[in-house]
Order: C-alpha cells, then structure tokens, then sequence
C-alpha cells in the first residue's frame, strides 16, 4: 500500500501543484518582475530599475499607513486574544447553555467584512451624531476604535473556537494533581493551563496577527482611509496607489509597496512563531 | 481496480486544469474584425445592448458590449485591456483619465467619425494626435421644482442672480416649518457622490477665474473666486434638509430621494438625472438654473455644459478590429438607428452633425438659453490636476461644513490652492 502511494504520489500532488503554481507562483514572480516596471496593463511593462522602491519611501501617506498599521495591530492582538481566551475559560465549566454561547460568539465570523464595514459604519455614525462628534468621514480617532472594534468583534469568536479547543485537551489528571498540590484557580491557570495551549496562543496570535497586516475590506467599508489618509492601513494604502491615481508612474510605485509589504507580513509572522514556538511544551 | 479508477479521476481532474490554463483555441481571424466595447454608463447599458444587436443584424459584424459597475471603470478597463480579446472601444474622462491609456489610443486624425464632430473642441488631443472624441455633451446647474417653488411665492425666472438666489433659499428656511420643506435637498458629501460639490461645484470658481486671466489650464491656481465658492457652500447647506455636520454621511442618491419626494425644493445635479426625476415628475414640474455664484456677467451666464466622456479607439488591436470599431462609432453618429437610440434610448445630446433632437427636457433647457443669447458655463473639471487634488478638496468641504469656521474655510483654500501646486507636479512631474 505505502509502495503504491509512493509510486503515484506525483500523480496525486499534481492538481495541486498545478493550481498552486497558477494561483500562486507564476503571479508572485510576475509582481516582483512588475515591481521593476512602468507599466499600465502587465503587458506593456517597461523596465525601470529600482526608482518605484526608492520612491516608495518617499510617499509619506505609505509610511503614515505603515505606523497606523502598527498602532492598530498591537492593541487589536491584545484585546482580541486576551477576551477570546477569557470567553473560552468561561465556556469550557459546563455552563448551561454552553453551546449557544458558543454559537452566537462565532456568527460574526460568517459576515463578510464589507458588509460588516458597512452595517458598522451606519452604527458608529449614529452614536457619533447623537452624541455630537463629526462623523467617521471626518474623525480619524473614531475611525482608529471603529476598525478595532469592528474586527475584535469579528475576530473574537473565532479565536475562541481554537482556545476552547486548546483547553479541552489539557489532561484531567494534571489539573487534579495541581488541585491536590493545593493550587488556586489563579495558578491552575498560569502554571498548567497556559503552557499547556502555547500550541493554541501561537495559532491565534499568528492569525489575528497576519489578519491585522492584511486588513482590507473592514477599513475599505467602514472608514475608506477617511479623512485625508489617516486611517488608511497598508493594504488599502497599496491598493489607492494602484487604483485610485491615473497615470503611468503609480501602477510600478503599487506593485513595489506591494511586494514590500508581502516581505513585512512573512518577516513579522516568522519572528512571532519563533517566539510562541519556543515557549510551547511537549505533553 | 479501485486504484485504476482512483488514477483516471486523478488524471481527469489534472487535465481539466490543464484545460483551464489553456486558452480556448483562436476563432479563425475573420476580414470583417469585431467589436468589442466598454461601455461606462450603466444607465445606458440596455440600450447600447440593443444598439449593438442592431448592428450585427444590418452589417454581420460582431458588436460585443461590456458595462463596468459603477466606479469600477477604471479597475475593468485594466483587467480588460490586459487580455488577449481586449476592448477594441474604451473611454476616458478627458486628459487626465487620458494619461493611464496613451498607449493605448489610436490616433484618430483623419478617421471618418471625427470629421462628423460639430466642433474641434470635442475632440481630445495628445499632442498634435487625436486620442478620443466627445460622444456625449451634458449639463448641470440647480434642477428645481416649479411647484414647490411657487407654493413659497417665487416663479424660476425670479432666479436670476446670486444674491436673487441667497435671498430666496433664505426665505424658504425661514418658513420651512409653514411651507413643510426646505430649500436644497442634502449636500450628500459621502465619498461616492461628493463630486457634485468637490468636482462640479468647484468648477464655477475655476472657470471664473480661467476666464479673468484668459487661460484654459493652469499649473497653479491662484484661488480668486474662493469666497464665492465658499458663499454658495454656505448656502447649500445651512439651507437644507438635515444639519450640516450630518452631510459626511449623506449620500447623492439620498439627495435625489429628497428631491423626489418634495422634500427640498432645490437639487444640485445634471441632465442624466432626467430619467430618474421624469418618472415622478412630469416635464413642465421642473427646471435647470444656472449655478449663480455672483461672479461675472449673472444675467447672461447659462447652464454648465460640456463633456468628461471620450471614446478611444485601442490601437494596439489588430487592424482589423481597429477599423470594424471605427466603422461602429461612424454608424452610430450617421445612421438613423443609431442616432435616433443615442437620443431617445439613451437620452444623449451627441456632438455629431446628424444629430437627433434628445427628448430631455435639461438639455433642451440648455439649447434654450444658448438661443436666448446665454454663455453656457464649460466643463473645466478635466483639468483639475488628479482625483487625489477633488479628494482633498471634498475632505476639507466636508470638515467646514460640519465646523464652519475660518480656520476650517482656510483648509479647504490650501487643499484648493496648494494641493493644485503639488498634485499638478506629481502629475506632471
């Protein structure tokens, strides 16, 4: 049997291989090719040296995106995954109702994020306009909670699936043995449940992590970079240079910021699984 | 034979995927060539299908017709035009738009279609090139209803200047309670339709100020009008249907509601709103005002007409296709069927010597007040140096509306005067 699959396993990987090259491989390579470019269609590409990176670090609303990206991620990974896990302690005591809990927690999840932007949009509004602030249009502050909000509440739900299922298979016996060894609550948590779902942590910290870098269509939909660029997050940013300016300059400037934000997710989520790998146990 | 069955699926699944990649095989190059157009108004849509079909019925050509969605023109035309079957028929919005797709427009000089325009003016140059021509002439000013109008005591020819305009949106607000309406219908400034006011509106100061220094284009504008722009601002929305700090929410659609509804007695916008306001109301209910902003001669000033719709030809299809598509657009502006669709269906007054009268009663407006010996207002929002520039603008027009301060009326002079100055140089830098 382990022979046949052996011998056939070309065959099997082939599909994959084929759509992963299409999808993935000959598209990435022609970005980093387009990103030495002039070009207005990926046909009349006219190579340009490296002048698109250098003027890259010349746009001041990419490197304004960059740090409002940053400002955004840390305290969204925070508070996404301290209140997920918190919810999933919660919903692993055999509550009643458990289930339903768990249910509703993760329905935001199954929202697409423009109409969520959207449906947001209209509420912070509301509650901008009863209480007399300029709208979301006009206030960047409003716009900076507004996506946090928007996406722990999407994000949450989800992170406490995978905790959830983190805590359940932490072994009876060591919590019993930490009982009996006359540990509290607090340390039953700390010193036996934390490490024990590391594996979980770096999950989730990776997803909500990456998911933060590439946040599109919630900042797309609720706050459009409204006003001026101020809450526009590097997708969006990258995507307004490409799309939104006409003439020739701009498509090769959209391509190179594009490959330099694909380097930044893959540096930034490699150091963090370095760092939460390193901190799990083997069980 | 579970095994063999298993590799034949395998083996299927491989090449349908291989089958996928590959394009399907090349329809023999036919004499005739085809026509493949991308059209921007989806308005129009139906109508152009038809045309198209008509066509292909009289001359054996193939006509295809694709309609972007809304604002995402732009974003098709480049996913389009980088395929092998690309559109042979595009458009841009004038020189501006023009500056993505150079090389991509087909000198048009000498073709048969340009020798139909009426006027060189229509016609887009790049250099001593042609790159598009004109198919559409629009216009826009205040649409307003005569029936709400005269309810408040005023007839349209009342109207007639600034000041004429300030006192009677005034005197509407203040009854506003009495009356059961207000005087402008919301300046939606969400990011979709804010061009009424950051594009359309600011193209009074601009054509203003063009016409004081004799210019058509400017690499700087200097701001000479500014406070006319920002006197008529003040009217629009401290005269309208909500409270000026909602306006970032508002939308244009939401302003035409308004005005469908009889809620507001003035709506900011143009003749491609005659289809939607036509199905409420009937012909003599409504009226275009030029926009007055008390500057220049008032008593002569008409409507704002001109054009942001060029059609291009793609001169990197083959020669075939180039001519098939220039033989389209030459039937469409001479041939009865195709002249009598772009008026009636689509409601288009076109620029072309066999023009048919349109039915829309704004554009006839316009005609009217060019006989009456009115200067129609042009179009000068082509120049304007970038949409990033009408972004700015919109943000700033928005800030002072729901803060209306100096401080907040200087930023909207420095997105106007010095974001000129810099997108001007990023453009055309």
């Amino acid at each position: 049997m382990e022979k046949a699959v052996k011998k056939y396993s070309p065959i099997f990987v082939l599909p994959t291989l084929l759509a992963f090259t299409i999808g993935f491989i000959v598209p990435f390579f022609e970005g980093l090719y387009l990103s030495f470019c002039q070009f207005t269609t990926v046909k009349n590409a006219k190579w340009v040296g490296i002048s698109n990176y250098t003027r890259v670090f010349a746009d001041e609303t990419f490197l304004h995106s960059f740090g409002f990206t940053v400002k955004y991620a840390v305290v969204a990974i925070v508070l996404i995954n301290v209140i997920a896990l918190g919810l999933a302690l919660l919903l692993t005591r055999n509550m009643k109702g458990t289930n339903i809990f768990r249910t509703v927690f993760f329905m935001p999840n199954l929202i697409g994020g423009i109409v969520l932007g959207y449906i947001w949009q209209i509420l912070i509004n509301c509650i901008l306009s009863l209480v007399g602030q300029p709208l979301l249009a006009l206030n960047s502050q409003a716009g900076y909670w507004g996506i946090i909000i928007l996406t722990a509440w999407q994000q949450i739900g989800y992170m406490m699936i995978i905790y959830i299922a983190g805590l359940q298979n932490v072994p009876e016996d060591l919590i019993e043995a930490a009982q009996i060894d006359g540990a509290t609550q607090w340390e039953t948590f700390w010193k036996v449940k934390l490490p024990m779902i590391m594996s979980s942590i770096t999950v989730c910290v990776f997803l909500t992590l990456t998911n933060s870098f590439k946040l599109f269509d919630q900042n797309l939909a609720l706050t459009g970079g409204e006003p001026n660029h101020l809450t526009e997050m590097l997708a969006l940013n990258i995507y307004q240079t490409f799309y939104a300016r006409a003439g020739l300059q701009w498509k090769g400037l959209g391509q190179a910021k594009a490959v330099l934000f694909c380097l930044l997710v893959v540096v930034i989520s490699f150091a963090q699984l370095k760092a939460t790998r390193s901190k799990e146990v083997q069980q | 034979m579970k095994k063999l069955l298993a590799l034949l699926l395998a083996g299927a699944m491989a090449l349908s995927l291989v089958a996928c990649g590959g394009s399907e095989p090349a329809a023999p190059e036919a004499e005739t060539g085809s026509v493949y157009y991308l059209n921007f108004k989806p308005e129009q849509n139906d109508a152009w299908q038809a045309l198209a079909a008509a066509y292909t019925e009289e001359t054996g050509v193939e006509v295809t017709v694709v309609t972007a969605a809304s604002g995402e023109y732009e974003t098709t035309l480049m996913a389009e035009m980088g395929k092998d079957e690309a559109p042979t028929l595009f458009q841009v919005n004038g020189p501006v738009g023009l500056a993505n797709w150079t090389d991509y427009c087909y000198d048009l000089t000498g073709t048969e279609v340009l020798g139909q325009l009426t006027n060189d003016g229509f016609a887009l140059k790049n250099g001593d090139a042609v790159a598009g021509i004109a198919y559409v002439v629009e216009s826009y000013g205040i649409i307003a209803n005569k029936a709400l109008l005269a309810e408040a005591g005023y007839a349209p020819e009342d109207i007639n200047s600034f000041a004429k305009l300030k006192e009677v949106a005034e005197d509407i607000t203040a009854r506003s309670e009495e009356l059961g309406f207000a005087a402008f219908s919301s300046a939606g400034m969400d990011g979709s339709t804010d061009w009424r006011y950051k594009t359309h509106l600011a193209n009074l100061p601009i054509y203003f100020e063009y016409q004081a220094d004799g210019i058509g284009s400017t690499a700087a504008i200097k701001g000479t009008y500014l406070d006319n722009y920002r006197a008529i601002w003040d009217l629009y929305i401290n005269n309208s249907t909500c409270a000026p700090a909602d306006l970032a929410g508002k939308t244009g659609d939401d302003s035409r509601n308004e005005f469908l509804a009889g809620e507001a007695v003035f709506f900011q916008n143009g003749s491609w709103e005659y289809g939607s306001l036509s199905a409420v109301y009937g012909d003599d209910e409504l009226v275009m005002l030029p926009i007055y902003i008390g500057v220049g001669d008032e008593a002569n000033q008409g409507l704002c007409t001109g054009t942001e719709n060029y059609w291009c030809v793609n001169g990197q299809a083959s020669q075939a296709d180039i001519d098939a598509t220039l033989a389209f657009m030459n039937w469409c502006v001479t041939s009865e069927k195709g002249t009598t669709a772009m008026a009636n269906d689509m409601g288009f007054v076109i620029p072309f010597k066999a023009a048919v009268e349109s039915p829309n009663l704004f554009v006839k407006q316009d005609v009217a007040y060019t006989e009456a010996g009115k200067t129609p207002v042009s179009w000068n929002f082509p120049t304007m140096p970038s949409e990033e520039w009408k972004n700015g603008v919109g943000t700033a027009l928005t800030m002072y509306a729901a803060d209306q301060t100096d401080d907040n009326w200087a930023a909207v002079v420095t997105a106007f005067v010095d974001g000129w100055a810099s997108e001007y140089a990023l453009a055309n830098g």
